[in-house]
């Protein structure tokens, strides 16, 4: 990889990007408020979503998002062992860790894509996870404008 | 439902200024105005502060005279007000299914400074909420029947006190507690502060209360081995295990522990005495029955001995007992599985409980116990002797961050206190020296109990942390600084009682795992809101009493088991709860059976009805969880008020709106 191309990279090719957030609804819903009761700051690019459980995410809501002109999609569940539906996790684990596969295959750079587990009282994970996620984004072009299906950058 | 379906749908949006909460972040006004613009709706309306009466009645007062059909409030959270405006719009006559909240203050103008972009995501919000509010279908509360039985877990004062609340209600109560007796971790205390109540003497009643009580089921000897269902109809499985001796013909003689040739560490006495492996925890333990240790008892295998069995005239012991599996369905849970105190062995400094008379609090209680190893009589571990100096050392690994518990386990303060107190009384010439961080009496009478040791009694106090303890002949050298006066300090003393904290205990860790209950980063279980619902877990159905939530004393353990168990009352005395109808439903004329949605369902709420040939769903076990909807092949199953088309549609709507 050239020096040029390494510093193209740290520039902003995208000052908005638009990122879709599942959130559900015990756990990382509540991560989500606890961030606003606590007076945290996130940038306001994450629009949320709240299903009651990631097990409701159909793997076509997260290509369906990227066509209807999302930059990124980030989805947040509670932690293993703590679903309210007892093992919803488990399975947005693997439907949606074929997902990302499926996605990479494609073409689609893999930070677009996360699939993460946030507690209720994890606030300040939640502003981490979101405030990476649009940082990250900021650095690729958007998803639309490229030609090559959001993968220009690899 | 047809006709709702057609009928056009009239969408109000309510926007809440919440003071200056949403508004000083949000535009109002451009946000309504992007509103009007962008979206098919029937009205924008704001107010300061929408959940108050004149908010309400905006809500209420525009449903009627707009004939709307579907409501947003953009406010806050949904677990704020959601079932608040549910029920204005239900007196309005609307059903309270079609009222949405867009939640544009915990996740709108609480996280972002930029007014600008708030106000633009304000707004997709909204736009995502109407698209899931005009495809919303009017639903009805499913009424499920409730069991009315409660479970509570753990025997000890929490357990016990909520159990005979539940009961005096007039509702039955199981009891589960794993070890052989009721009475918990109170049952092993010799006085109580600030009172010095003999703890047994007021313990006890409530203990034989639980056995005699008819509608208490008491369980000893067991454990909850799985829990399903859900608030109202909890379906537990408790396993029996075999305590070998038969409760209702062991007459107490005694004469089985004579014979038996097994010698083990007392737990009851922690360790400080003997017993055999037929005993009997303590002489007031309910059930008053002897009981077998499965582990160092030689006889279960009957053939290398037997000789408690020859002796019983009675007949009570049966080395054929079996592990019990008891099913019974539970309206209600109360957890009460309680501490237990950090091990001494974790703390190095002070000699990691290598040394014999480096004890724990829980140590010197049974010392000063009437009924302890040494009969009430204070003589330390190694020589048996009568310390005539003894230490008691506060925060022993408590309020340590850096190398054990970061917390104040609330009680230690007290209870080293009533130590020395209590050890005043018995060795009249004796010298107790409390080495405190700070000395923290936050209770009912407990500065003037404390007053009263430091004064009255002549007990010493002297502020600084102990650094080290080191055995010194037949002595042990305790070092420390005495903050208050900048100066090191030795102390030679024949016995050192550390005050240790309270940890979760094993079963608390267990249970947590077992009813999906979460944690804190202590491991203590977590209440459901730390203030306004400390009895409550975040599952509905299930309470917590008592230290299982973190440490308390006995007065607060004992008015959370009187709150947990009151609460739990509230489920037992209806006859149906409802619950949510947002459940699965499938369209049987596009569903191919290849029970896909029955293997992933974690209810079984789906099958197979083998009459009509038809995947159908069990209302009364469907949670909502939409998992059968996503994994679907052919899209038969929709989530009733979150379908997979709506979902798409609110996708869409954050994105392009």
């Amino acid at each position: 990889m050239s020096t040029s191309k390494q510093e193209q990279e740290s520039g902003i090719k995208n000052p908005n990007p638009k990122i879709v957030l599942f959130l559900c609804r015990w756990c990382s819903g509540k991560g989500a408020d606890l961030a606003g009761t606590s007076r945290l700051n996130y940038p306001p690019n994450v629009l949320p979503i709240m299903v009651n459980c990631t097990s409701r995410i159909d793997p076509r809501f997260i290509v369906e998002a990227f066509l209807d002109g999302a930059d990124g999609v980030l989805v947040t569940g509670c932690h293993f062992g703590d679903c309210h539906y007892k093992t919803g996790n488990y399975k947005a684990y693997r439907r949606l860790s074929l997902v990302a596969k499926l996605l990479k295959q494609v073409g689609v750079n893999p930070k677009r894509f996360r699939l993460t587990w946030i507690s209720a009282t994890e606030a300040t994970k939640f502003v981490k996870v979101t405030t990476e996620m649009v940082e990250d984004l900021k650095k690729l072009p958007p998803y639309w404008s490229d030609e090559n299906g959001g993968n220009s950058d690899e | 439902m047809k006709k709702e379906m057609d009928e056009k749908k009239k969408v109000g949006v309510f926007v809440c200024h919440c003071g200056r909460n949403i508004a000083q972040t949000v535009d109002i006004e451009k946000l309504m105005e992007k509103v009007r613009e962008k979206y098919d709706v029937e009205l924008v309306e704001d107010n300061m502060y929408m959940c108050s009466d004149p908010g309400q009645n905006l809500l209420k007062e525009s449903i009627q005279a707009k004939n709307l059909n579907r409501v947003i409030v953009a406010a806050c959270s949904r677990d704020m007000h959601e079932p608040t405006f549910r029920s204005a719009a239900q007196e309005a006559g609307l059903n309270p299914y079609l009222v949405e909240i867009a939640n544009i203050r915990e996740q709108v103008s609480w996280v972002h400074d930029d007014k600008e972009k708030a106000t633009e995501k304000a707004s997709k919000i909204i736009g995502s909420t109407i698209e899931k509010v005009i495809r919303d279908e009017p639903l009805e509360p499913l009424k499920i029947p409730v069991v009315q039985r409660a479970l509570v877990i753990g025997g000890g004062i929490a357990g016990i006190q909520a159990a005979l609340d539940i009961a005096d209600a007039g509702y039955e109560v199981t009891l589960v507690e794993k070890s052989p007796t009721i009475g918990g971790h109170m049952a092993q205390l010799a006085e109580t502060f600030p009172t010095l109540d003999c703890s047994q003497c007021i313990l006890t009643p409530k203990m034989v209360a639980v056995s005699r009580h008819p509608k208490i089921n008491l369980l000893t000897t067991s454990e909850v081995v799985s829990v399903d269902g859900y608030v109202g109809n909890f379906k537990v499985q408790i396993r029996k295990n075999p305590r070998y001796v038969d409760v209702d013909k062991c007459n107490l003689c005694d004469d089985c522990t004579a014979v038996c040739p097994v010698v083990v560490h007392d737990e009851y006495n922690q360790s400080l005495s003997p017993r055999k492996a037929i005993y009997i925890p303590f002489p007031q333990a309910v059930p008053a029955s002897y009981v077998i240790d499965e582990e160092t008892c030689l006889g279960i295998d009957p053939l290398i001995c037997s000789k408690c069995k020859d002796v019983c005239l009675v007949e009570a012991i049966n080395f054929d007992m079996q592990p019990e599996i008891i099913e019974e369905e539970f309206g209600a849970i109360i957890v009460a599985t309680g501490y237990d105190t950090y091990p001494i062995e974790n703390i190095g400094e002070y000699g990691y409980g290598a040394h014999p008379d480096i004890i724990s609090g829980l140590d010197f209680e049974r010392l000063l116990s009437a009924n302890g190893p040494t009969q009430g009589v204070i003589r330390r571990p190694s020589d048996g002797k009568v310390p005539k100096t003894v230490v008691f050392v506060h925060c022993a690994g408590s309020r340590d961050p850096a190398k054990h518990l970061p917390y104040c386990s609330k009680i230690c303060c007290m209870y080293s206190t009533k130590h020395a107190l209590q050890y005043k009384h018995l060795v009249h010439d004796g010298t107790a020296i409390n080495f405190y961080i700070d000395v923290r009496t936050a209770g009912k009478d407990y500065e003037e109990f404390y007053k009263r040791a430091a004064e009255e009694e002549k007990v010493i106090y002297v502020r600084g942390k102990v650094s080290e303890i080191i055995e010194d002949g037949d002595q042990l050298l305790v070092k420390a600084v005495d903050t208050l006066l900048g100066e090191a300090v030795e102390v030679h003393a024949d016995l050192v009682v550390l005050a240790t904290g309270l940890v979760p205990s094993k079963g608390t860790q267990e249970i947590s795992h077992l009813l999906k209950l979460s944690c804190d980063s202590k491991g203590f279980l977590k209440e459901a809101h730390p203030k306004l619902k400390p009895v409550e877990s975040a599952l509905s159905g299930i309470f917590i009493a008592g230290t299982a939530s973190g440490p308390k004393d006995i007065p607060e353990t004992v008015s959370q088991a009187s709150g947990a168990a009151a609460k739990a009352a509230t489920i037992l005395a209806s006859e149906f709860l409802e619950r949510e109808p947002q459940i699965a439903q499938v369209d049987p004329t596009t569903c191919g059976l290849c029970h896909t949605c029955i293997n992933v369902c974690p209810y079984g709420a789906i099958y197979l009805d083998e009459g009509v040939g038809r995947i159908t769903v069990r209302e009364a076990l469907c949670e909502g969880c939409g998992s059968c909807a996503a994994a679907c092949p052919s899209g038969s199953i929709e989530l009733k008020n979150s379908t997979s088309e709506g979902i798409r549609a609110r996708i869409k709507a954050l994105l392009q709106g």
